[in-house]
């Protein structure tokens, strides 16, 4: 028996309401995703992907529909729930990386964490655990500039995991790296999967990738067209 | 929330920007050292015309005639009265006795004197600079005139119109050097009316005061050389007396009594239609001295005021920039959960940090400024340690209020529009 940890009931977004330029971005999507799930979320540009995103990662409120996360319903929360949530329940990792400039890796790696009020020594102990994870225990006090694009998309990963969220959500995250480089963030996910049993959301644009996972779900013009098992990691 | 995180990032942001940091922090150095140096400079003046004042006497009480028009001290220092006052408007030798005699219970001293002018000792290729005052025997303690070897003026002097001086150490090292005794010895003076030779009675030690000798060479300082009042009179327009001044027995009378000598001296000139006779004492000096560096400092605050608050919009103008430049830091951020206080928070830190660190090097800056300032007027440096921390509590004052809004604009940015600003 496994849980639910996305629920989302008719969700629409519509932008620029009342105005008669008012766009309707998302159509009643309603999705569930169970723990423990790798699902590939795929579209064109302009299918809605970005949104959809915004949505699971709660950085935007629905126009209307229900959004229940980890079994929390979003629908009634201040801005400050909103980012407790955002903090507790979801990890995000980015096309672009969107280290901190300035910080370290380990600095980056616990921002979370601070962010969540752990104090500082659990805080360290467990940003170096990460980062021996993701492989960059040997990088720990490198600045985002001395990284190369992998060794950040590392760091990011471990960034996202730092307080144990419900989500890993990841927006094109070889995006911006080179198929090698590529190739390693992506077993770097497959072993979270695996290992942690973590829940993956995948945003990506790229059919291969999305392949690799266990479940391909297909956006079109704000509306899920297509929505079947994928090939896990036998794609590889 | 976070504080010392917060700090640690703004000054690691700093470093990695140190040229456009001391850029925006020069506004806050400018107007904090200049308040600081001010102050510092301005208090090390009043320190010492204080001392200078408490040096003359604080039981001390000046009597003046002035006209009755204009019958401040200020009327009657800048010489308002052009007029020239001839005997019948001064007092009398005989008033002032009457005065003396009348109060003699609290007047312990009464000083007469006459402003001869400047001259010069000389003898050969030695010489020293004076200024020639004629004056009574209570001049010497109304006016603490340190005697060390001899005697001061005396009764006998006048009475007897006696060619003799009282001069100073540093006369007597001019012109004699150590090894001879002064006492009883001639000097020449030159004077604009002739030269006129003076016996040697008395050696007092010579005391800088207030700011003179700033520009003249050691050698060079005129110091007062002092002969019988009676001897100076024989040169003088008037016979009788512009002012005198009195000490007082009991410091503690010198309010009271400086009414009641006005009171006195003013029923005197009741007829008199052009002049007035007044008193004032230190205090009215010193209380008049601290007003006019209070108006002084009420000024320069001002003018510190205008420098701060451009430095703080240099700040704030600096932080919009820096929320800009990380918009997308601050998605991240957003995105990993921080609530909206912790990144204004973050901003006002930041913003707090710059202008507290300003302020700091302003204050060093300022102190430097005044040491020089003070050095150069010769005086002692006062550091006011209350006004260092009001100037640091200042700094972090423009820094919160100039860091305000460029905080709350970032706080208030949008995630999703933050992690896709280019």
């Amino acid at each position: 028996m496994s849980r639910t940890i996305i629920q989302m009931n008719s969700i629409i977004k519509n932008y620029y309401i009342g105005t008669p330029n008012e766009l309707h971005i998302l159509k009643s999507i309603s999705l569930e995703v169970e723990e423990g799930d790798f699902i590939a979320i795929v579209g064109a540009s302009g299918s809605g992907k970005s949104t959809l995103m915004n949505m699971i990662g709660v950085l935007d409120r629905p126009t209307s529909g229900e959004y229940i996360l980890d079994g929390i319903s979003i629908k009634r929360m201040s801005d400050n729930q909103l980012s407790d949530v955002r903090n507790k329940k979801i990890g995000f990792v980015f096309q672009t990386f969107n280290l901190i400039p300035r910080n370290n890796a380990l600095k980056n790696v616990e921002l979370p964490m601070l962010y969540a009020g752990m104090d500082r020594k659990k805080r360290v102990e467990r940003a170096k655990e990460l980062l021996s994870l993701v492989g960059m225990g040997d990088r720990m006090d490198h600045q985002p500039n001395e990284l190369s694009g992998g060794q950040k998309q590392r760091v990011a990963i471990a960034r996202a995991l730092a307080n144990d969220p419900a989500i890993l959500l990841a927006d094109e995250p070889t995006g911006a790296l080179d198929s090698e480089t590529g190739r390693m963030v992506m077993d770097l996910f497959h072993k979270v999967h695996e290992e942690d049993g973590k829940t993956i959301v995948l945003i990506t644009h790229n059919p291969e990738l999305a392949e690799e996972t266990n479940r391909v779900v297909t956006l079109r013009d704000g509306m899920i067209v297509g929505d079947r098992p994928g090939s896990g990691k036998a794609a590889v | 929330m976070f504080l010392k995180e917060n700090v640690i990032l703004a000054v690691a942001g700093l470093r990695a920007n140190k040229i456009r940091a001391f850029l925006t922090m020069l506004g806050i150095i400018i107007g904090i050292g200049s308040v600081i140096a001010i102050v510092s400079i301005g208090d090390a003046v009043t320190n010492n015309v204080s001392d200078t004042m408490a040096g003359l006497g604080a039981n001390n009480i000046y009597v003046y005639v002035a006209p009755s028009d204009n019958d401040s001290i200020y009327g009657q220092m800048n010489g308002s009265g052009t007029e020239k006052m001839d005997d019948s408007d001064l007092l009398t030798f005989e008033q002032i006795e009457q005065v003396r005699k009348k109060f003699s219970n609290e007047i312990s001293d009464l000083a007469l004197y006459e402003s001869v002018g400047s001259g010069k000792a000389q003898d050969g290729h030695k010489y020293a600079n004076v200024t020639i005052y004629g004056a009574n025997p209570g001049f010497g303690s109304v006016e603490n005139v340190d005697v060390q070897k001899g005697r001061f003026l005396t009764d006998r002097d006048i009475s007897g119109n006696r060619s003799v001086a009282v001069v100073s150490d540093k006369l007597v090292s001019n012109m004699f050097g150590s090894g001879t005794d002064p006492l009883g010895q001639k000097i020449n003076v030159d004077t604009s009316d002739g030269v006129e030779s003076y016996t040697i009675v008395g050696v007092y030690k010579y005391v800088q005061q207030g700011f003179g000798g700033a520009a003249v060479a050691d050698k060079d300082i005129s110091t007062t050389l002092y002969i019988p009042v009676s001897v100076a009179k024989e040169t003088s327009d008037n016979q009788n007396y512009s002012s005198f001044e009195i000490r007082l027995k009991n410091v503690n009378d010198t309010h009271a009594f400086t009414d009641r000598i006005e009171s006195y001296m003013k029923r005197l000139y009741a007829n008199n239609p052009k002049y007035t006779c007044s008193a004032y004492n230190m205090e009215n000096m010193l209380s008049s001295v601290t007003s006019m560096m209070g108006t002084i400092s009420i000024a320069i605050a001002a003018i510190a005021a205008i420098a701060l608050i451009v430095g703080g919009i240099g700040v704030m103008n600096i932080m919009l920039v820096s929320v800009t430049e990380r918009t997308r830091e601050i998605g991240t951020r957003k995105a990993l959960g921080a609530r909206s206080s912790y990144i204004r928070m973050q901003f006002i830190v930041e913003s707090v940090i710059i202008c507290v660190i300003g302020g700091i090097i302003g204050i060093i800056t300022g102190i430097g400024l005044a040491a020089a300032g003070v050095a150069l007027l010769k005086m002692k440096l006062v550091i006011s340690v209350p006004i260092i921390f009001i100037s640091v509590g200042f700094s972090m004052l423009i820094g919160i209020f100039f860091g305000y809004y460029p905080a709350k604009k970032a706080s208030q940015l949008d995630p999703i529009e933050a992690l896709r600003y280019e």
